[in-house]
């Protein structure tokens, strides 16, 4: 049976002393919410924390979503406590309403159980995948190990200095997408990232957060003109990690396309923005035309490696159909 | 029972189906023409209770005071010799009692015979990443598992070989110094009736070249095994196997114990299709380390060593010449299959003869001939899956004759119904077939699928395809020779009125058990819950060889049978002179033994046994079945001969987006010949069960390897190892056709297998009718579709599958006329090419 390695578990109830015991331990820490990721890695040996904080007492990351109220005002957003699960965010009656690419994204997650336990923070901070990476430590070793863990190469591009491990997440596409923010705490105190600034293009150091840091928030924003969807590629209706994710957002002025934002998700080591293929709808009216320019043009820089299930060509190839599609969604619930 | 049709489509999604019973036959003689009240009835199996409750034991919840765990340090290189092991760090961690390496285990062995070629821990060579190397037994399973890194192995690393292609190339190091030249394990050459001629009949040949890809059993039970040495001497070894005879055998040779010290007991299973029929590394280990350390042992796999155990379906190249008259009648057919075997032995040989063995039991072939090849490679060693290696040639043979249905212009339901092999035949290659109700299924598909109004009219992206098969129930010939029966039963009755059987069958999920009690159920007119079950364990119950080669409703049910027929006559002898009546007169139905002009007049079955019992002392009978000698003679003839075959049809619908090339199977419509229910509702369970492994098959399931990256195994784990779930599985609409078979029990034939069979050559000629392309390739998967209908488009052949078919020396042919030439089951070939090897040219090629 594959075992975990012995590790001390700890349970602050405090965000404050959550970071507190984070900032004791060390980098041999590491914080867990819903352990779906995390716990799966470690008995494969890629992430090996001595220590590990679970997230999950503390109830000021689980609060009910609400509007964000400063000084008694509202500014519109729309705040999302990390520790809520993934199930909670996909069933949301309010979620489901203004911020369906938010409710599609998380309950195309994995399958019910997993998502009855992992976290929107979780998610949003989800190890990058490469199938030589998430393996075993026996089989990892047989191969010499990668640079992501224990070794030198990066097997998916020998010759590359950095890691090609994939941004797997499925929400992360949206957030970016969404412009949504980011509530960080750490010792140093809170910041708020918008969501594209979140990551990086590098499948080791994925995160810009500190590992210190807590994702505790996420705000979306105002409801106010603004569409969104999130297509998801994968082999099975369950289970899977996506192959492709493409989130779609526009905001619409009158029948014309005024601002726009195309996120691919699973090509690279972050969700990557097209802004070639935001730019060519906008002022358009998302007819044929358009949507085919920009699947086109979403379709040029996506560049999926041989790193995932199904080959790269395919991957890429469906870039163009899934922007296409997602685009006719959104142009069909304008009509 | 004529017209008891159980009619209904349910969603497949919720494990429902529809079930359709056709004319039931008159009463197998066996059951002196009473009419059956257990026999065919849905009743709950015996194990039912504790599987749903959670209370059955499987090998892995097995505890015993004081027991160690062991972990197995496996090869990091595909190929390499071992130049040293040095297990003294790992030896001195706190907690480890003891260690392993191929030292302590220096007796090969291996399932068949002929393949005695592999060690519980390699002593100096390995052949796969994953190979046995070295094992630990600590105190706790993370000792042990720390213990693994402390063991220093030194390898000295061999070239390795990837594919069947390569392995044909001349080698200074093959991978074993056995087989039939260099890394070709075995070469296999028959030729029934010249093909050639028949060929130069037909109106019309073709050929055409298909891949079957590899995959593995997914069972959801990881193996595992705990053993035990008493004190005074004997090994217990619990283990999740299919075959505790040949685990039993394996470890008497290995351990060099006598067999009556070893008792091999095999717990509740949480599934088999094929892979726990071997005996394992791990089996043998825990043994001797139980052995070794005076402490009971388990060692339970991941899931990762699972894939590594593998013995699952040989990725197969098969290409296949077939020549038809007109009307579709084949005149003859030529095969050559190429299956990669992986690093060792297993069942390889016999899966080889079953690539080309059981072409000839669904149309009639007036000639054929089959060459087959399994090549060694440094993978984790395939062997038998569900199906044992026909799926890859029935893939071929199906999606062929779908080919020549259209080059001919005929219906292809048409052209399969005009041609079927007659019951009570003897095929070219000397299989007999009994009962065969191939036709009814196609009837039953084709009508559910409304096939006639839709074949081939369906809109663009929508398609059905038909195809068929056939399948053993139960192997001619035992693994190891021996004239002995295949199965055996002991049966006792209890003074209270309850019977106990005793079956060395094992009961892997499938039923088997149930079975045996609806059998004496049955026979002495009692309830499932007189009977107490007592099976797979060497110490209590008589031989049976496993459960493989669907083998076992047929085999131990006539070995339940004959045994409960036995106590059966003893009985009514007793009865009868108590109740005054000839014996020929006493029926035994509902827990009572009567007359059968006067039911009044008659007893308790229990004061029945006892009055027996007075007379004769205890009332216990044996049973057993040895299956009919096979009208083959030639070398070769054992692979393929059963007692009785089972018969499949399905119809796939699937929905193919011409954009993606994704596609999507939303129903089945399958018929399967079982002869007789012994249960209809396992009997359903099984055809379902095969309809899904077919699908992943069919759909999805690779077993792909780096070659970047030393061969390792792409995705050894249920997340990247891709298999349906419950959203990709489809609806399906099973009809079960009751064609008795005089062989089997009640006239039962196998079910655990054959509708498996069907799934993937039906799936990829849907996709021709769907898209008008050919995937001549399994797994059908998006990607393939898409490339071909691309090709298509540029004006190419809408096709994607392999180019070619490598060049084989292949040995002398075994030449055996066919019964309608004049043969007698011999081989000619002494006469025909005396003094050596004849040339083999291809004679055949021209067209």
């Amino acid at each position: 049976m594959l075992r975990l390695p012995s590790f001390t578990y700890l349970e602050p109830r405090t965000l404050k002393r959550a970071i507190q015991m984070k900032t004791n331990a060390g980098p041999d820490a590491m914080y867990v919410a819903g352990g779906t990721d995390l716990y799966p890695n470690m008995k494969r040996r890629h992430q090996e924390p001595r220590t590990v904080i679970s997230l999950t007492g503390i109830k000021a990351l689980r609060k009910r979503p609400t509007d964000r109220r400063t000084d008694g005002h509202t500014d519109g957003r729309f705040v999302l406590t990390a520790g809520l699960t993934l199930t909670e965010i996909a069933g949301h009656r309010r979620i489901r309403r203004d911020y369906r690419a938010v409710a599609r994204g998380a309950e195309l997650i994995s399958t019910p159980l997993l998502r009855n336990m992992g976290t929107l923070g979780g998610n949003l901070c989800l190890d990058t995948r490469c199938n030589y990476y998430n393996q075993t430590y026996e089989w990892r070793k047989a191969i010499d190990f990668c640079m992501k863990k224990d070794g030198a190469i990066c097997w998916v591009a020998p010759s590359s200095p950095r890691c090609w491990a994939v941004q797997s997440s499925d929400l992360a596409p949206v957030m970016v997408a969404l412009d949504a923010q980011f509530l960080l705490v750490g010792p140093k105190g809170e910041r708020v990232v918008p969501a594209g600034r979140f990551y990086h293009n590098d499948g080791i150091d994925y995160l810009t957060k500190h590992a210190d840091e807590i994702l505790t928030e996420v705000r979306l924003p105002r409801p106010n003109g603004w569409d969104a969807t999130y297509w998801k590629l994968r082999r099975r209706g369950s289970f899977d990690f996506p192959v492709l994710g493409v989130a779609v957002w526009v905001r619409w002025d009158g029948t014309e396309i005024a601002e726009a934002r195309i996120v691919l998700g699973a090509v690279a080591s972050h969700p990557q923005l097209v802004p070639s293929a935001a730019e060519v709808i906008i002022g358009s009216k998302l007819d044929e035309e358009a949507v085919l320019a920009a699947a086109n043009a979403a379709f040029k820089p996506s560049k999926p490696m041989d790193n995932t299930d199904f080959g790269l060509a395919w991957r890429k190839e469906m870039t163009r159909t899934y922007v296409k599609g997602a685009l006719a969604e959104l142009r069909a619930r304008r009509r | 029972m004529a017209g008891d049709e159980r009619y209904g489509r349910t969603d497949g999604q919720t494990g429902g189906s529809s079930i359709s019973l056709s004319d039931r036959p008159t009463v197998h003689p066996s059951n002196r023409g009473e009419g059956l009240r257990v026999v065919g009835q849905p009743l709950r199996k015996v194990d039912a209770v504790s599987k749903v409750i959670g209370a059955t034991k499987f090998a892995d919840d097995l505890m015993l005071p004081r027991m160690l765990y062991c972990k197995l340090l496996r090869s990091p290189h595909p190929h390499a010799t071992i130049l040293r092991v040095d297990t003294s760090r790992a030896a001195a961690l706190a907690g480890v009692k003891a260690v392993l390496t191929g030292r302590d285990l220096p007796i090969p062995f291996g399932i068949l015979p002929v393949s005695q070629d592999e060690h519980a821990l390699a002593p100096d060579r390995v052949r796969f990443i994953g190979d046995p190397v070295a094992a630990i037994a600590a105190i706790t399973e993370e000792i042990a598992t720390e213990a693994l890194d402390l063991i220093d192995v030194e390898y000295e690393p061999l070239p390795a070989v990837t594919s069947p292609i390569a392995a044909l190339e001349d080698t200074d190091t093959p991978i074993h110094d056995y087989g039939d030249r260099g890394n070709l394990h075995k070469l296999i050459n028959l030729e029934f009736g010249d093909v050639g001629e028949g060929f130069a009949r037909a109106d019309h040949i073709r050929e055409d070249i298909l891949f079957y890809e590899g995959s593995t059993h997914l069972a959801m039970e990881q193996h595992a095994a705990l053993a035990e040495w008493s004190p005074g001497g004997k090994l217990t070894l619990w283990s999740s196997t299919q075959t505790p005879h040949y685990v039993h055998r394996a470890l008497a040779q290995v351990l060099e114990l006598p067999p009556s010290r070893i008792r091999v007991i095999a717990t509740p299973n949480g599934g088999g299709f094929g892979g726990k029929s071997d005996p394992f590394s791990h089996e043998i280990v825990v043994a001797k380390l139980a052995m070794k350390t005076g402490r009971p042992v388990k060692c339970t796999l991941t899931r990762e060593e699972v894939f590594y155990c593998h013995r699952g379906r040989h990725p197969t190249l098969i290409w296949t010449r077939t020549g038809v008259t007109k009307d579709g009648r084949i005149t003859a057919m030529h095969v050559r299959t190429l299956l990669d075997g992986g690093g060792y032995g297993s069942y390889g040989v016999a899966s080889t003869y079953y690539t080309g063995a059981l072409q000839t039991v669904t149309y009639q072939i007036e000639r054929y001939k089959f060459q087959g090849a399994r090549a060694f490679t440094n993978k984790a060693p395939c062997g038998p899956k569900r199906g044992h290696g026909t799926p890859q040639p029935r893939f071929a043979l199906e999606v062929q004759m779908d080919k020549l249905a259209h080059d001919i212009g005929l219906d292809p339901a048409e052209l399969r119904l005009r041609h079927l092999v007659p019951p009570g035949s003897v095929t070219a290659n000397y299989l007999q077939i009994g009962s065969m109700g191939l036709g009814a299924c196609i009837d039953k598909v084709t009508a559910g699928a409304d096939w006639k109004e839709r074949y081939g009219k369906l809109p663009l992206g929508r398609g059905i395809g038909l195809a068929c098969s056939s399948y053993i129930s139960g192997a001619g010939l035992p693994i190891y020779w021996n004239n002995m029966p295949h199965s055996g039963v002991q049966l006792r009755c209890d003074r209270g009125g309850g019977v106990t059987v005793l079956c060395g069958s094992t009961d892997i999920g499938q039923g088997s058990d149930s079975i045996l009690a609806h059998i004496v159920a049955e026979v002495l007119g009692l309830t499932l819950e007189d009977i107490a079950v007592v099976t797979a364990d060497t110490d209590l119950t008589p031989v049976d060889l496993g459960s493989y080669a669907s083998r076992v409703t047929l085999m131990s049910g006539n070995a339940a049978l004959q045994a409960a027929e036995r106590a059966r006559d003893i009985i009514a002898r007793h009865a009868a002179a108590k109740l005054d009546v000839p014996t020929e007169r006493v029926v035994f139905a509902d827990r009572r033994v009567f007359d059968a002009s006067d039911p009044e007049n008659g007893m308790p079955f229990a004061d029945a046994v006892q009055t027996a019992e007075a007379v004769e002392g205890t009332i216990g009978t044996v049973g057993s079945y040895t299956p009919p000698m096979s009208p083959g003679r030639y070398r070769g003839h054992g692979v393929g001969p059963s007692p009785a075959y089972s018969y499949s049809a399905a119809v796939v619908e699937v929905e193919v987006d011409p954009e993606t090339g994704i596609i999507t199977v939303p129903r089945i419509w399958i018929a399967h010949d079982v002869g007789r229910c012994i249960n209809p509702v396992t009997v359903m369970g099984q055809v379902e069960g095969s309809v899904y492994m077919g699908l992943g098959e069919a759909l999805m399931e690779e077993m792909p390897h780096r070659s970047n990256v030393k061969n390792a195994h792409k995705n050894p784990s249920m997340l990247e190892y891709k298999s349906p779930t419950t959203l990709e599985m489809c609806d399906v609409v099973t009809y079960l056709i009751e064609d008795p078979d005089p062989n089997g029990p009640f006239g039962a034939k196998e079910v655990g297998q054959g509708p498996l069979l069907p799934v993937p050559p039906a799936v990829a000629n849907a996709v021709y009718d769907a898209v008008g392309v050919r995937v001549d390739e399994v797994p059908v998967t998006p990607e393939k579709i898409l490339r071909a209908l691309k090709d298509k488009a540029r004006g190419k052949e809408g096709r994607y599958g392999p180019m070619s078919f490598p060049d084989i020396h292949w040995p002398a042919p075994t030449v055996v006329p066919p019964p309608w030439e004049g043969g007698d089951g011999r081989a000619v070939t002494d006469i025909r090419h005396q003094g050596g090897r004849r040339k083999v040219s291809h004679p055949e090629r021209q067209h």
